[in-house]
Formats: structure tokens, sequence, C-alpha cells
């Protein structure tokens, strides 16, 4: 009983709370690397070097006036924020933290479920949040809050098929679908997947800044051609949830890089006995570093790269990328019978 | 008994749904409504123990297909319906055959059913099957003794998408 059902609803409860804090740490650490790249200092008036500015944006946007337009489409308009930020949380359940361990003389896993088919899992939840996007342009009833959200699905569907083709050559050289064997099988080839497919983390890595409409691929919400963006006519907590979907989305693709191209859970070198200090830092922390390095990386790029044009993004997503991937997918797959 | 209730509980929301696909007067409603109910029959899948099949089920319709008739949908504005929407028998003689046919077609199909049991996937399995799991049973399957369907069907997305390309390619 307590392993059936209260342990599962006690994961989910500290992996749902852990991720929301996460996300909403996520935009002041947005905030704070972009004001130091630009010689600013950021937020400083909420607390000690502004830590405590995420509280106070929450409570800013829970108050606020929750506005809906007259002819916009009640039922899908309301729909629309909960449905791109359901399948940003419920992808936490495949993802590993970390191996077991041991707490008041039980065995804990540290993550969610293990099932069977766990990366197709991921692929399929993420391939349903575009609906959130496509909806909310839509029942807007606004011109520039449909044409974002065309140009956003656009994007999404092409480079999902990119993204889509890596992770299938991550599988042949895994030869599992289960987050948690991909893991095991890094530690026994000794090298973590993203040494042996560089071009895969590659696209896949430009694929999730696209898929997550970050920049330099942020054109769903370029202000300057399109007000806001999809969202325009949002406000309030709505806004809010599209907003922090799209950091939970951030979390997610640095969290699925981490586990399929940089060992999840693993230290660093887990076979040579040399660096066993390592393994004071438990498992979950290394999986939160490599991630933490991941969204780093996500900032560090909006913080330095202009944006594309559209056609300059469609090009590079259906003629360099996709083909890439393919080409990756077939040299890995020969590779992978020559060396049976 | 868990079981029972879950599958005819899941049914009947599959059912519902399916009935306010054709009712709803709004096309992108009605399209959400198909979303909701390929989800449930997602959900289905995995109460059958066919957890791949329920992923690729959300993948490939809830995910990808229905996101294109959504497109179609939302860019060919059928707010005001045309004429032809107007009269609600124009078609009633043709729909009725239609149905028809459908049904006799499942008669058979469930006659032919109860004569002669197809084989469940336990015995299949047992019959020297030298994988274990879900996905590694469903490739097995479509690589040995469902070879051809499954070439034939390939074959056929592949004239599709050469088909495709040629009517959306205006010179070649």
């Amino acid at each position: 009983m307590i392993d059936l059902f209260v342990v599962p609803l006690l994961k989910i409860l500290v992996v749902l709370n852990v991720t929301l804090v996460c996300v909403t740490y996520m935009v002041l650490l947005e905030r704070k690397v972009i004001a130091w790249a630009q010689s600013r200092l950021g937020p400083m008036r909420v607390g000690p070097y502004g830590v405590l500015q995420p509280i106070a944006d929450a409570v800013k946007l829970m108050i606020k006036e929750d506005i809906t337009p007259t002819r916009a489409d009640k039922w899908v308009f309301t729909a629309a924020p909960v449905i791109s930020m359901v399948p940003a949380l419920i992808v936490y359940a495949v993802i590993p933290f970390g191996p077991e361990v041991t707490l008041f003389g039980r065995t804990f896993t540290l993550y969610i479920a293990d099932i069977n088919v766990g990366l197709l899992y991921i692929v399929s939840v993420a391939s349903v949040g575009v609906y959130g996007i496509i909806l909310a342009g839509y029942a807007s009833n606004s011109k520039f809050p449909l044409l974002a959200s065309l140009r956003a699905s656009a994007q999404l569907i092409s480079y999902e098929v990119a993204v889509t083709l890596t992770l299938v050559s991550v599988i042949l050289v895994a030869g599992s679908l289960s987050m948690v064997e991909i893991v095991r099988a890094q530690e026994h080839s000794h090298v973590w997947f993203g040494f042996i497919q560089p071009l895969a983390f590659g696209i896949f890595f430009i694929g999730g800044l696209a898929e997550t409409n970050r920049a330099p691929f942020d054109l769903p919400e370029a202000e300057q051609e399109l007000t806001g963006g999809f969202h325009t006519e949002y406000s309030g907590m709505r806004f809010a949830l599209f907003f922090l979907a799209e950091y939970a989305n951030m979390i997610v693709v640095s969290s699925v890089a981490t586990t399929l191209f940089f060992g999840g859970w693993l230290r660093p070198f887990p076979n040579v006995a040399a660096l066993n200090f390592l393994g004071i830092i438990p498992s979950w922390a290394w999986f939160g570093i490599k991630s933490f390095v991941f969204l780093y990386i996500f900032v560090w790029v909006r913080a330095t790269l202009p944006r594309y044009r559209y056609d300059q993004l469609m090009r590079l997503g259906w003629k360099v990328l996709i083909p890439l991937a393919i080409i990756n997918l077939v040299v890995t797959g020969i590779v992978k019978v020559a060396l049976m | 008994m868990g079981h029972a209730i879950a599958f005819y509980t899941l049914s009947a929301f599959i059912l519902g749904f399916a009935v306010m696909v054709v009712t709803t007067p709004d096309t992108v409603h009605s399209v959400l409504f198909l979303v909701l109910d390929f989800l449930f029959v997602a959900a289905l899948y995995v109460l059958l123990g066919a957890q791949f099949l329920a992923v690729i089920q959300i993948l490939v319709y809830a995910g990808g297909i229905v996101v294109l008739y959504l497109f179609v949908v939302m860019l060919v504005n059928l707010k005001r319906a045309p004429e032809a929407h107007s009269d609600p028998h124009r078609h009633t003689k043709i729909g009725i055959g239609l149905a028809a046919a459908t049904l006799v077609e499942l008669a058979v199909i469930l006659a032919y059913g109860y004569a002669r049991p197809a084989p469940t996937l336990a015995e299949t399995t047992t019959a020297a099957m030298p994988v274990v799991g879900n996905t590694q049973q469903v490739g097995w399957l479509l690589y040995t003794s469902y070879l051809i369907p499954f070439e034939i069907a390939s074959m056929l997305l592949l004239v599709a998408m050469i088909g495709a390309i040629v009517l959306a390619k205006r010179e070649l």
C-alpha cells in the first residue's frame, strides 16, 4: 500500500515543487546573467542581491487583473495556458535524478517511474505541448497572436523532426528506450554518449533551443514584429503560466540532454577509482550540476546571439539539421552493426 | 474488477468525446475533442498493457496528425457555415448507406472473430520470441510474422510522400 500509493505521491509532490521553485529561480538567473553580460546589476532591490525577486514577481502576477477579451473563445482561451504548462511538468515522471537511496530504512528510487518506453513518452508529451501555443493564438481572436502562434507551431513541428532523429541514434547506441537503462548503458560503456554522439548532441541542443522558443530562435515572441507574441492578449496568472511553461521546458531539455548525453546522475569517470572522492557529492546533485550548466548555456546564448530571420530558421531546420541527423543516424547504425 | 471499471469509464469517455466531435458547431472545438478522444484511446492501450502503442498513438495522432488538422481548420475560416452546409438533409441517403455498410463490415469482423478466434499475444509470444519488453516484441513481430504487411505499408507511405512533394512543388 505504502509502496503503491504513498511513496509515488510523495515523490510527485517533491518533484513538482522542486521543479516549480527551480523554474521561478531560473527567471532570476536569466535576468542576473543577462544583466552581467550587459554590465548591469540586474534585480537588486528585493532581498540581498535580489534573491527574493521571483517571490515578488509571483505575488505581482497573481494579484494582477485577469482579462479575457470579449471576442475571445472563452473555453479555449482558458484551456490554452494549462495545455502548455501540463506537458512541461508531466515529463518529469520519467526523468531519473539518481539510482536508489536508503532513507529511514527504506530504499527509494530517485525517479517516479521507469517505463519501458520512457524516451518515447517524453517525445510524445512534448509533441502535445504545441497545442497550448496554437490554441492561445487562435482563441485570442487577434491578428498578432495568431501570426505568432502559426510561426511557433511551424517552428516546433520542423525542429521536432531533427530532435527525434537524434534521439533515435542515442537509442541505437544505448539499446533501450528506458531513461534509467540509458544512464546505466553509459555507466557500462564507460563513456558518456555525448562523446560518442557529438553531432547528435549538437543537433539536439540547437533543436532544444528552437523547441523552447528561445533566442536565437525566439521568433514567436519577436516584440518588434509581433507586439508580444502568441500570449499578447493574456494577463496575470494565465500569462505567467505561458512564461513558466517556457522555463519548465528549458529545464526539461537540460535534464534530457544530461540524461541522454552526459551520464545523468553519474559522476565524471565512474570507472576511475582514483576519482572515488567525487562520490561524496550525491548522484542527484551531479544531475543538478550538469543540468544547471545547460541552463546557463541557454541564458548565455540568449545574451550573446542575435535573432534569426524566419526563412533562415526554416532553412537551418530542414536543409541542415534534418539531413545531418539522418546521416548521423545511418552512420551510427552502420557502426553499430559493424561492431556487433 | 478494477480493470473492468477502468475499461468502461475510459470507453464511456471515448464514445462521449466521439459524439462531441460530430455535434459541436465550432470546427476548432471539434478538432480539440478529437485530440481528447485520441488521448483516452491511448489510455485504453495502457490499460491493455500496450505501452508502446499508447505512446505512438499520442505521438503520431494526437501530437502529429491532428496538429495538421488544426492548421487546416484554423486557416480555412469555417466560422460562417457555407451555403451547402445549411441543408442538414442534403446527404441523408449517402449517410445511411455508409452507416449500413460500416455496420455490416463490423458485423462480419465480429462474426469472423467469434468463428475463428485469433491467437492471443501470449500464445504468439511463447512461440519462440527471443526478446522481452513491449517495444522489442512489437519490433520482433513486425520484422518476422508481419514483415510483408509492414513493408507494403512503408511503400504506401513512400508513394504518398512522393505524391505530396509532386503536388506541392510547382516545377520539378
